[in-house]
């Protein structure tokens, strides 16, 4: 089977394709998605493919994105409702958390909310502070809703069409740093290929260490697990790929084996997936702890704009290879 | 105060009567009666149940006085359309035939309430009657309801959905972003603006700079239909009906409904007790319009003596708000475990559990 490195906004534009082709019901929204061809280009030739009936120019207004995709939803139809970056999903927190996540559950079950949020996602190249944030753990928060971040192209294109498919809210967040990474997809990939909600995934093998991560903090962990593995430290490295629901079977099969973990994450280190994940680890798994629980966030602080304390400010490999060294 | 009663008389929409359209037939009259009745002893009930602390909660927010706004109005649909609304939600929810015992059962939150008592007064809601529910964070519901008009305009459909919203909420960003949406997409919306005075305690002239709510529409290009009284249940009706063939074959199109609240904004105010010009006010409001006996006034005046018929749908609200509160206190209440977990999410295949899988919730 051909094998193609495929950057990662293209695996999600395909998939967005396809669904659209499949399924009549699912129609994109958005800021700039139409005519100016997604801002960041994932609905590139939509337009010209799908028409504007489903392929929506919004007026730049998250409340109403956010709450008119739940309605239409709720109605029959599959929005997949984009916002152009995360950041500016704070402004529909209250249509993602108390109505998409919600609707559901406070009329018993008599309405589906088969809708997908997609959001681009974290900082970098000095975007500043309102617009540097990887928050997808405030939206785990909500029960109702899943979160989905995928780190890779076969991963986003497996993940989105689950998303699209089910019939559950999906917050889909997209690293902007991964839009023009490649990855390896097979050519003949079969359109139905899904990855089920909630299913992590081993990206590396290794018994020394267990490194949870999802997104980009993936990336981190497995350069810090290539540069740990000529110290003769073999991490392992597992991307949950799903903020909600979370797979944490995957993690304490690892742990049972490595009993060490360090948690890498793009986001805040307050009230956060790593502590999500120690708090967890500790109750279960405390038999099998052999070290403290590590954690490795972005600094607790507003994100500033000039370049050299903005990387101080930010998770890499060096300071996820650090925290492994301290509790070898 | 914003509006007396002597002002709304004035100022309120002049209504063409001309039209057949717009000249409800007796029965009609009748049925209209018979809802509004239906209403008003079914909301002082859930006062007095208040009261009597049979129903509990924080939140219940009562459609007395408000009644010809949604009878009226919901008479100009047909069957297929849509319904969405805040959380003064129960007048709505029998105008469009939701039984009474299921509505009452969740009031008590109890398992066979309309929304198995996970919602409560303020999440009515039924899927049969098109009735997409009663929302409780103000101006929430109005993105979802350009979404509900969405889906009639993706699929050709020309059905079209009514929503209501409080004077309050015309404030807030939801119905800005919302009301320009359904413009620029052409949304078959009838945006109506349920004006009683007051956003829970603040009076609108000290809310809102442009105090004819109505004409907030023109900011957004959308056509205005203008000021109704709404405890006149014809002239609403006949407003209504031209906005809805206006929305079918149109786009959006606003209402405002100029009305008052008998009980405050939600139970727990003891506004009219704690001071003497609200109490004033509101014996003003019910002497000179009073829905109901607006509506009684014009049977009466064109049909002659229906006492007979007017007196039976009294008679009938008596009871069935009676046997409402019987069958909802006889009935049980969610306890188990699963009843607490359930429908949180759509159970789905692909979804992967396992049992240390956290946060999908179950089946």
């Amino acid at each position: 089977m051909a094998v193609r490195n495929i950057a990662m906004r293209e695996a999600i534009r395909r998939a967005l394709r396809e669904e659209m082709q499949r399924d009549e019901n699912v129609f994109v929204m958005g800021e700039e998605v139409a005519y100016w061809q997604g801002t960041h280009r994932v609905t590139r030739g939509f337009l010209e493919e799908f028409g504007e009936r489903r392929v929506r120019d919004t007026p730049i207004s998250e409340m109403a994105i956010g709450g008119l995709a739940v309605g239409a939803a709720m109605a029959g139809l599959r929005p997949v409702a984009e916002f152009m970056t995360i950041n500016f999903a704070f402004l529909a927190l209250d249509a993602i958390a108390n109505h998409a996540a919600k609707v559901r559950y406070f009329f018993d079950g008599m309405f589906k909310v088969p809708l997908v949020y997609r959001a681009a996602s974290g900082w970098g190249n000095q975007a500043t502070a309102s617009h540097s944030h990887a928050p997808e753990p405030i939206f785990a928060h909500f029960p109702g809703i899943f979160v989905g971040c995928p780190s890779n192209s076969l991963d986003a294109y497996g993940m989105l069409k689950t998303s699209i498919r089910d019939d559950n809210p999906v917050l889909f967040s997209e690293s902007i740093a991964l839009y023009p990474k490649p990855s390896p997809m097979p050519d003949d990939l079969d359109e139905d290929y899904l990855i089920p909600i909630g299913k992590g995934d081993i990206k590396r093998q290794g018994a020394d260490v267990t490194l949870v991560a999802y997104a980009r903090g993936v990336d981190w962990a497995l350069q810090a697990a290539r540069q740990l593995a000529r110290d003769g430290v073999e991490a392992e490295v597992i991307d949950l790929r799903w903020l909600r629901p979370l797979d944490m079977a995957l993690v304490y099969e690892s742990f049972k084996k490595t009993n060490r973990c360090v948690i890498v994450e793009e986001s805040l280190p307050m009230y956060s997936f790593g502590g999500e994940i120690a708090a967890n680890l500790q109750e279960r798994m405390f038999d099998y702890m052999d070290a403290p629980i590590k954690r490795v966030a972005a600094e607790d602080v507003p994100l500033p704009y000039s370049k050299d304390i903005e990387l101080l400010a930010l998770p890499n490999a060096q300071k996820v290879v650090d925290a492994v060294k301290e509790i070898l | 105060m914003v509006y007396s009663p002597t002002e709304m008389e004035d100022q309120t929409a002049v209504v063409d009567e001309g039209k057949a359209m717009d000249s409800p037939s007796k029965e009609m009259l009748l049925d209209w009666y018979r809802q509004m009745v239906l209403i008003r002893q079914f909301e002082e009930t859930c006062h007095q149940l208040y009261e009597e602390k049979r129903i509990t909660g924080v939140y219940l927010h009562l459609y007395s006085g408000h009644e010809a706004s949604g009878v009226g109005s919901m008479a100009a649909l047909r069957k297929s359309d849509h319904v969405i609304t805040a959380y003064r939600d129960h007048g709505i929810a029998l105008i469009l035939g939701m039984d009474p015992k299921a509505v009452m059962a969740e009031m008590m939150g109890k398992k066979t309430g309309s929304s198995g008592g996970k919602g409560g007064s303020m999440h009515l809601a039924s899927k049969d009657h098109n009735f997409w529910g009663g929302y409780a964070i103000v101006g929430g519901h109005l993105p979802l309801a350009a979404g509900i008009a969405l889906e009639a305009r993706y699929r050709g459909k020309d059905d079209v959905t009514m929503t209501y919203v409080g004077d309050g909420a015309t404030n807030n960003g939801y119905f800005h972003e919302s009301l320009n949406m359904s413009a620029i997409w052409e949304l078959p919306v009838i945006w109506i603006i349920e004006n009683n005075g007051y956003g829970m305690g603040t009076e609108v002239e000290r809310a809102s700079g442009q105090v004819e709510l109505h004409r907030k529409a023109e900011a957004y290009g959308i056509k205005s239909f203008g000021r109704v009284d709404a405890q006149n249940a014809l002239e609403v009706y006949a407003v209504a009906s031209k906005a809805v063939e206006y929305a079918r074959a149109n786009g959006p199109a606003v209402i405002e409904h100029v009305t008052y609240r008998y009980r405050g904004h939600g139970v727990s105010d003891k506004q009219y007790d704690a001071r003497d010009d609200m109490s004033a006010e509101l014996k003003e409001w019910v002497e000179r319009r009073e829905p109901i006996k607006i509506l009684r006034d014009c049977i009466e005046s064109k049909y002659g003596d229906v006492g007979e018929i007017l007196a039976k749908h009294e008679a009938d609200a008596k009871r069935i708000v009676a046997e409402s509160v019987a069958f909802a206190e006889a009935s049980e209440l969610p306890s188990s475990y699963q009843d607490l977990l359930q429908n949180t999410y759509v159970g789905s295949e692909l979804v992967y559990k396992t049992d240390d899988s956290i946060g999908a919730g179950i089946d």
